[in-house]
């Protein structure tokens, strides 16, 4: 009986591509992790309409993505159209032109690009000096601060922003990057992260590397890093959105309009544009997703598996 | 895989290395593991540990950068108490959570056992590429398109529900519905995080004991209540306790949307914190609203895992 409906599904439509072709039966179901029914033929009814709504909720994920850049290629005058468009019917590519004009958009996105880059090396460095020292090297207390490190990963930024802000103005360092970039240096969260991926490299490569001859600092450097690169990327990748996309911080920290970073930039043009154009402000984020969608595309699998991987040993 | 895991003798060489690590070479690791340590542990000291009781001392002081520190006990925090427009930010925070964890968990939760049903690899891949792909996008950026799509007039959400005959929203203009939009807002741009932990929970299903349900014909609602929930709990618990902790911070949403208005209604704890602090630069009374957030997110956050007994099973 169960293996009757299971061989009547494997010749469904939603059946695995190429699931009938090949005429692999049962078997291909008891892979997949869907809980069969014995007995009891599955409800098409319900099926088609949970894929509708499945479907449904893609479509206003993306919605808002899409009508964005086919508006960002409007001409002023029709930028309100109703009912809205979809699909972009004019190409108003000087939108994207104008966003540079009417705005300090060169400097947002330079800034922009400044700011994320500098947080992820910097980022890089602490992250992966700690984690081998906590992963690797024996010295007092070092049970003792890792756990510290652990803990403040859940403080919220709110708690620490008036004081980092008053020692950011005693400094000097007020209305400049630097000012971004220094304090997000220090990452318990890529700390812990690269620290569990010294941990899965095998304590004998070190060894033969200390018998060839190489210090603590070279076993860092040329066996540790390069084999803990996923790790390394993971780090990257997240730092980097996180940091691209930043909006409390800057707002914060910049007064001057030339130092504002994209999505503090973008905000005040569109209270500046008021309720006209709004296809050159949309063009302007659509222009700073790019990276996003670069990052989407290339690292997905990277950050899943070195998150996997990273999450193995304890 | 690798060659060296039998107890194999050890050559004369790896054995004078173990032995010399012992002594000197001990000490030395020591001292290069602190310094491996220094420019994390120094920053974390400087950006986090240090501000974190800097908040606590600050909030006992009137400070607005110009004239010196005044220390005045309590103040800030009897002051707070009293502070009815501060109330109101705490009340919106609370109503905010509440919508937006409820939306959060029970979307994602559909989205992640839904991905399960039989389809082809490439929409399922596709799908869930579409629920993540917000998250990786900047909140603030995108509440400005989500700003124009909840317009009254032109808004292409009201022409929508125009269509299906409801009468035009004020969505942002009104304050019945402001804290509404904005957490729609905020649960579009978080959905793909609770719906990555929920599917790594629904992937850890144990495909026995879900088999064991459907003989003793749990089917529907009575399948998902009692069966499919409780084996969920734990990635629920992680689940509801992240997206519980970032919707009590959240800023961007609310001060690109509706700047908090109108009137108050949708006026954040956060961004009271941010006009105390950085507009009003009363830097002592923004301290004490940040450590009494810190206070409560911590309670409930305690108060939630000791619930949690009662509803979440590990197997």
């Amino acid at each position: 009986m169960a293996l009757n409906t299971s061989q009547s599904r494997a010749a469904d439509a939603w059946a695995e591509p190429g699931a009938a072709s090949t005429g692999a039966p049962s078997g291909r179901r008891t892979l997949r992790r869907r809980p069969g029914r014995p007995g009891k033929p599955d409800n098409r009814v319900t099926r088609y309409l949970v894929l509708v709504l499945l479907i449904g909720a893609a479509v206003l994920m993306l919605a808002p993505l899409v009508w964005a850049f086919s508006t960002s290629l409007r001409t002023p005058a029709q930028s309100f159209t109703l009912p809205p468009m979809w699909l972009p019917t004019d190409f108003a590519w000087e939108n994207y032109r104008q966003v540079f004009e009417v705005s300090r958009f060169a400097n947002y996105v330079t800034n922009n690009v400044v700011v994320s880059v500098a947080i992820v090396l910097g980022q890089l460095a602490t992250a992966s000096l700690a984690g081998y020292a906590f992963a690797r090297l024996r010295f007092p207390g070092r049970g003792v601060l890792f756990g510290l490190v652990l803990a403040t990963i859940m403080v919220p930024i709110q708690v620490t922003i008036v004081p980092i802000f008053i020692l950011i103005s005693e400094i000097g360092w007020a209305d400049s990057l630097v000012a971004l970039i220094v304090p997000a240096w220090p990452t318990a969260f890529g700390t812990f992260l690269l620290r569990q991926y010294f941990k899965t490299i095998p304590h004998e490569l070190a060894e033969a590397a200390a018998i060839d001859g190489a210090g603590e600092w070279q076993i860092f450097f040329r066996v540790y890093l390069p084999l803990a690169k996923p790790g390394l990327a993971v780090v990257a990748i997240l730092a980097f959105n996180f940091h691209w996309n930043e909006f409390f911080r800057p707002l914060i920290f910049l007064s001057s309009p030339e130092k504002f970073t994209l999505p503090l930039g973008l905000v005040n043009l569109q209270g500046y544009m008021g309720t006209g154009s709004i296809s050159v402000v949309l063009a302007g984020i659509v222009i700073s997703l790019l990276p996003v969608l670069a990052l989407f595309i290339i690292a997905q699998r990277f950050v899943v598996e070195g998150l996997m991987r990273g999450g193995l040993k304890g | 895989m690798t060659p060296d895991l039998a107890p194999a003798p050890r050559s004369p060489l790896t054995r004078a290395f173990a032995a010399d690590s012992l002594h000197g070479v001990r000490r030395r690791r020591a001292a290069l593991g602190y310094l491996f340590l220094l420019p994390s542990l120094g920053g974390i000291a400087v950006f986090v540990a240090i501000p974190i009781v800097a908040s606590l001392v600050l909030s006992l002081f009137r400070w607005n950068m110009i004239r010196p520190p005044e220390f005045i006990g309590l103040d800030n925090y009897t002051r707070l108490i009293g502070d009815a427009r501060l109330l109101t930010t705490f009340v919106n925070t609370a109503v905010f959570v509440v919508l937006a964890v409820a939306l959060q968990l029970s979307l994602a939760l559909f989205l992640a056992l839904g991905l399960q049903r039989r389809m082809p690899n490439w929409l399922r891949t596709l799908l869930r590429a579409s629920y993540v792909f917000p998250l990786l996008t900047s909140a603030a950026s995108i509440s400005i398109v989500l700003s124009y799509m909840f317009s009254e007039s032109f808004g292409i959400v009201n022409y929508y529900l125009g269509l299906l005959g409801i009468e035009p929203i004020a969505w942002l203009n009104s304050s019945r519905w402001a804290l509404v939009a904005v957490a729609l807002a905020f649960v579009w741009h978080q959905l793909g995080f609770t719906f990555l932990i929920l599917l790594g929970g629904v992937a850890n299903l144990p495909q026995d004991v879900l088999d064991a349900a459907d003989l003793d014909g749990a089917r529907g609602w009575t399948r998902l209540r009692r069966v499919i929930v409780p084996l969920m709990s734990p990635s629920l618990l992680v689940a509801s306790v992240i997206g519980f902790i970032s919707a009590m911070q959240v800023f961007d949403q609310p001060f690109v949307m509706t700047q908090g208005g109108p009137g108050d209604s949708s006026r954040t704890v956060v961004m009271a914190i941010y006009d105390a602090a950085f507009r009003n630069l009363d830097l002592g009374y923004g301290a004490a609203i940040s450590v009494v957030l810190f206070a409560v997110i911590m309670l409930l956050t305690a108060v939630q895992f000791r619930l949690s007994n009662r509803w979440v099973h590990y197997q």
